[in-house]
């Protein structure tokens, strides 16, 4: 089957999120789509697999076009995706996922979904539980699951989205060689992702996108110089970065033991001064938010001790934490950080001393148009947070911390940002830091990691590992370590 | 067995019907996402609706039919009003409650108390002779066998069936439905269409079986229960059942327990089914866990088979499609 | 802004009460009456004397200060339908105090507000705690609160404050009169229930409008997360929220008895507190637009018993009316929001 886009377009308000895209996909091929958090490679693959209608543009398969109203539509058609957060049913089992949306009888055959997942499952080396609710299994576990259904539904197309995030080695391994498979079966395979060194690992034709446009096209082998340069456009440069000597001791966790239900983080030690950065590495899942959520009060520890500025502080309410200086920016900044419906004057109201009764406008307004021109940011005090952009909505967040911290921690603080506003929200956290404030944050990006952190440590299934010294670290080491591989 | 136990029984899972059809209609519509929570109106309406028609036309069928239409056309509406028009449902819910309880009084007016057509009792043949159980559910009228077969066949539905893992994946979680080629809005007015027309169901039975007749503000209250057994049953249709027998039971031993208490007057008695609700519902939505374990062990599996159940993730959330 | 726009902005605001009277029309001919016949006799009977228009007045002021309650809880997110219980625990503090206190009515009547204020307060706190501890829903934990108050009420009436010869539905024996509350000339209606109403609207919209307390609440309101991150405490304010509300709840109750029925009576709370939660939902829960939803259905209320007297038909018009205003203002805002969405341009 071949597959043909052809000047796909796709806006959302002010964002092309797909300016005219065009592309070709042949079968028994592992395609790479390339591209850094924004470039539209989400939004190509949910419209050409039926989630989303182009607002311009036509899909021909086999040279005839087609138009897809839902992903079922896709499906008959024979495409199928795997989304990054797989879309399935968590309250159901392996075997109701499997047999939801499959054709068959009025009645649910259990029966026949369990040999389906027995077969294929067999085929590609997975092996699930069929009867446990999905909600129990890993991200990579629910990845085979919907690939076996998708497969199933004999689809000859199949996409997936960023599919080595959040899932471990082994599983990379399994997913790899039975891609590979697929591929030599005749399927065409769409590969999304921003990872160089798996795109070059799997793939034998790559399209690298950025901003919503086709930067370019090759063929295996990839030149790493050239693939960077396709997806950012320029060679990216080290950050210059000023030692500054270490303050007085921030934080100190000793023996930590924090439980969520799916995971337990133990036996964690870190000693944290004024002014250092560090990076928390790992698998998206692995225990980091819970050590974040532990250090900013947010969530109790099972056991051990959380020292701040050498007070002992186990156990206290989020409030106490806050009063000695220590602050966490989410990553779902309109799910946990902002308020929607109120606007940058009313949140910076809240944010600043709320003692009192009546509420001091004029400090308030003072306070966003200081914010706001200090900032950067696209918007007026009386602005509603949701109609700011992300970029504008992550440089809000910051404005909204207090003046003096202790300890920053920030979940991904430049999640789905453009190269120049994660630059930019650096350059602004790098001066707190040399105001003495200690930062934590998690990112996905190792090369995020590497430029600005002192030292980083690595989680792998609740466990983490020492602290490294960037200085001394290669990416290829931290990769290891994410895998699993020495921990 | 002691004949006056056999007799409440007896009356209890009579008197229990109608709250068996509203509760298994409201758990199917939360089922697929929605909540609907005009119930208390809805049953006084269908209920006055179905005893006019019943009374009007002499025709019990024809009694029942126009209830469930009345419930149906309700249940609609909150559908309506929260998938299309994308208001609030339990805003447009709300609303509902007060107008078709108002409703219900104006045009019920002229049919107070008047006498009306019931469902007759129709003991099975054979089966009403089992001993002590015979008695207890097979000595009653058709809309009790109905309200059996209702809980079975929600059961089998639900959980043995293709349509019911369509309508359990809306309500859990709309976009993956969606991705499965399931028209999820269709399947919500579906669902909220067929729990609305079980409500209607269970206000002709109020009229025109178990509370006879019309007055005003006839069934006031049960509507609220209703949808308090839909959250203590957990969306199961077994523990939804078992809710609207506890809270039968519960009004029968209050007013078995009044003679006993001349001080305390009638209206206390009345009331305390509905406080004792509450406290069950504190039961199930507080720490379970915490309670479980604070029990003996037998009965530990028990309280927690009972209390488990979760309401669908995708309760009361819009979904639109990409 | 247009001629245009401005005329489709005045059908949108009409078009719920055309809506409603069409569909009333429709009922009360089904009931074989005459719609003009009947609408005539609810504005007579609302507005045909100043007694009648001090009825109204009367009937203001347990809306007002429920309304300004319910604005308080909504503001923060919760939907305090314990309003009418809350109400019931104010009326029944305040007989409380004036069954065991004898005192000169310049000292009952200011304890008889506080009471109510306290009674409902009470209450509102019972429905925030089973709602921030115990995890039940705010409208279940207040439908159970409801029935658990005029229980009581119930028992109280019928067991320790029975009147001696006996008791009946129509409630205790009338207060002594130290605590009546002073009322106006002739009419039914009291200046100090009135004046405690307006002064509870207006405080409410500047708390609401003006204080931290009230940024905290819609902050809470509009994403429970994010506030907490901020550093609200969450539960504290939202208990709070409850509190507030059920002071003012308890206050109408409170005022209900001194000042209207000046006894305790079964039904003391008569359905405002639920009627309170269409007010604020017709009022689009601004306090701006609450004086004059209050005041239509206040003279509704007062209108409507005209048609059991003349028309023989049931009262319950009254319910129909102010419900189905408050139904088609919901779904014309739904259709007004679906039309305009295809216009919005998709780019910019």
């Amino acid at each position: 089957m071949k597959i043909q886009l052809r000047d796909i377009y796709k806006y959302f308000g002010p964002v092309r999120a797909n300016d005219g895209i065009s592309l070709e996909i042949e079968s028994g091929v592992i395609h790479g789509l390339l591209g850094e958090n924004g470039a539209g490679k989400t939004t190509l693959m949910k419209i050409l697999s039926g989630y989303q209608s182009a607002d311009r543009g036509t899909i021909l398969l086999n040279g005839r076009p087609v138009h897809f109203r839902s992903p079922a539509d896709a499906i008959a058609a024979g495409i199928g995706m795997l989304h990054q957060d797989p879309l399935d049913v968590p309250a159901f089992s392996a075997l109701e996922n499997l047999a939801l949306g499959s054709p068959g009888g009025p009645f649910l055959n259990r029966a026949r979904a369990r040999r389906t997942l027995e077969t294929l499952g067999r085929r590609f080396g997975f092996s699930l539980d069929p009867d446990a609710p999905v909600s129990s299994l890993t991200v990579g576990e629910r990845q085979q699951l919907e690939m076996v259904r998708l497969l199933a539904l004999g689809v000859r197309v199949i996409i997936l989205d960023e599919p080595t995030t959040g899932i471990s080695a082994p599983q990379k391994a399994l997913l790899f060689q039975a891609l590979h498979q697929l591929s030599q079966e005749g399927l065409a395979v769409i590969f999304v992702s921003h990872k160089l060194e798996e795109v070059q690992e799997l793939c034998s034709r790559v399209t690298v996108l950025r901003q919503g446009k086709v930067a370019g096209e090759l063929r295996a082998p990839f030149a790493t110089d050239e693939m960077v340069s396709l997806m950012f456009g320029q060679a990216l440069g080290t950050y210059g970065r000023r030692p500054i000597p270490l303050g007085e001791i921030i934080l100190q966790v000793e023996n930590l033991t924090v439980r969520s239900p799916r995971l337990e983080l133990n036996g964690v030690h870190l000693t944290v001064r004024a002014g250092e950065v560090i990076g928390l590495a790992g698998l998206e899942g692995s225990g980091q938010r819970l050590l974040m959520l532990a250090c900013a009060g947010l969530q109790k520890p099972h056991g051990g001790r959380i020292i701040l500025g050498g007070q002992d502080v186990t156990g206290r309410p989020y409030t106490t934490f806050l009063r000695h200086g220590v602050a966490f920016v989410p990553a779902a900044r309109l799910e946990e950080g902002l308020v929607p419906g109120l606007t940058l004057r009313e949140h910076f109201a809240l944010a600043g001393d709320t003692r009192g009764f009546l509420i001091r406008w004029d400090e308030a307004d003072a306070r966003a148009a200081q914010m706001i021109a200090d900032f950067n940011i696209v918007g007026q005090a009386d602005t509603r947070v949701e109609a700011l952009s992300g970029g504008n909505q992550q440089r809000a967040l910051l404005a909204l911390l207090p003046e003096r911290l202790r300890l920053l921690i920030l979940e991904h603080p430049t999640r789905g940002l453009d190269i120049a506003s994660s630059r930019w929200i650096w350059h602004r956290l790098l001066e707190r830091r040399e105001r003495g404030t200690a930062i934590l944050f998690t990112s996905t990006d190792l090369d995020e990691l590497v430029e600005y952190s002192d030292r980083i440590v690595v989680f792998s299934g609740g466990k983490m590992s020492a602290p490294l010294e960037t200085s001394r670290v290669t990416v290829e080491e931290l990769g290891y370590l994410i895998g699993g591989r020495g921990l | 067995m002691n004949p006056l136990i056999i007799e409440t029984a007896k009356s209890v899972i009579a008197s229990s019907a109608p709250l068996v059809f509203a509760g298994i209609g409201e758990m199917f519509t939360e089922r697929a996402g929605v909540v609907n929570l005009s119930l208390d109106g809805s049953i006084l309406l269908s209920a006055m609706a179905a005893f006019a028609i019943a009374f009007l036309s002499g025709s019990l069928i024809l009694g029942f039919l126009g209830g469930m239409l009345v419930g149906m056309l309700i249940a609609l509406l909150v559908a309506y009003g929260a998938i299309a028009l994308k208001q609030d449902q339990v805003a447009i819910g709300f609303v509902l409650t007060l107008l078709c309880a108002d409703l219900s009084s104006f045009i019920g007016k002229p049919f107070v108390r008047k006498p009306g057509p019931s469902v007759p009792h129709w003991p099975i043949p054979g089966l009403v002779n089992i001993p002590v159980i015979g008695r207890i559910l097979f000595d009653q009228d058709v809309l009790v066998y109905a309200s059996y077969a209702v809980i079975l066949v929600a059961w089998v539905w639900l959980f043995y069936t293709q349509a019911g893992l369509r309508l359990r994946s809306v309500g859990e979680r709309p976009e993956a439905a969606f991705a499965r080629g399931i028209a999820v809005n269709r399947v919500r007015y579906l669902y909220t269409a067929l729990g609305g027309a079980l409500v209607g169901l269970a206000g002709g039975g109020y009229s025109l079986s178990v509370k006879l007749g019309w007055s005003h503000r006839h069934t006031a209250g049960i509507g609220w229960i209703a949808l308090a057994i839909v959250i203590f049953g957990g969306w199961h249709p077994f523990r939804v059942a078992f809710g609207a027998y506890l809270f039968g039971v519960l009004k029968s031993v209050g007013s078995l327990l009044q003679p006993g208490f001349p001080n305390i007057p009638t209206q206390v008695f009345q009331a305390a089914p509905f406080a004792l609700m509450l406290l069950a519902l504190l039961l199930v939505s507080g720490d379970r866990e915490g309670l479980a374990r604070r029990l003996p062990k037998p009965l530990r599996a028990i309280v927690q088979a009972l209390l488990a159940g979760r309401p669908p993730a995708g309760l009361g959330k819009r979904f639109e499609q990409g | 802004m247009t001629w245009r726009a401005r005329l489709t902005q005045i059908g949108v605001a009409l078009a719920p009460i055309g809506l409603t009277l069409v569909m009333t029309m429709f009922i009360l001919l089904l009931a074989g009456a005459d719609p003009f016949e009947a609408y005539g006799n609810i504005l007579s009977g609302a507005f045909e004397s100043p007694k009648k228009i001090a009825d109204i007045a009367v009937a203001m002021v347990p809306l007002l200060l429920c309304s300004a309650g319910m604005l308080v809880t909504f503001a923060a997110g919760l939907w305090n339908i314990g309003v009418e219980g809350q109400m019931i625990a104010g009326a029944l503090m305040t007989t409380w105090l004036v069954e065991s206190l004898t005192a000169p009515a310049g000292v009952i009547l200011p304890l008889s507000v506080v009471a109510g204020l306290i009674g409902g307060a009470l209450w509102g706190l019972l429905v925030g705690l089973i709602r921030t501890y115990g995890g039940v829903n705010e409208i279940f934990a207040g439908l159970g609160m409801n029935f658990v108050a005029s229980a009581l009420t119930n028992y109280l009436i019928f067991g320790p404050w029975r009147p001696p010869d006996g008791a009946t539905m129509s409630g205790t024996d009338p207060f002594p009169p130290s605590a009546w509350m002073p009322l106006l000339g002739t009419t039914r209606a009291s200046l100090v229930s009135i004046l405690l109403s307006v002064i509870a609207l207006v405080g409410v919209w500047l708390v609401l409008r003006g204080t931290y307390w009230g940024l905290k609440l819609r902050a809470i309101g509009r994403n429970i997360r994010a506030a907490q991150r901020l550093g609200v405490s969450t539960h504290r304010n939202m208990i709070l929220a409850f509190i507030v509300c059920g002071a003012l709840a308890g206050l109408a109750g409170s005022l209900q008895t001194t000042a209207v029925y000046r006894r305790l009576i079964p039904q003391i709370s008569g359905g405002y507190g639920y009627l309170s939660q269409l007010v604020v939902l017709l009022s689009g829960l601004r306090a701006e637009w609450v004086p004059l939803v209050v005041f239509f259905f206040s003279a509704v209320q007062v209108g409507s018993p005209r048609l059991e007297l003349r028309m023989q038909l049931d009262s319950s018009m009254g319910g129909i009316l102010q419900a189905g205003i408050v139904l088609f203002f919901l779904l014309v805002r739904g259709f007004r929001e679906r039309w305009r969405a295809p216009e919005r341009p998709k780019e910019e």
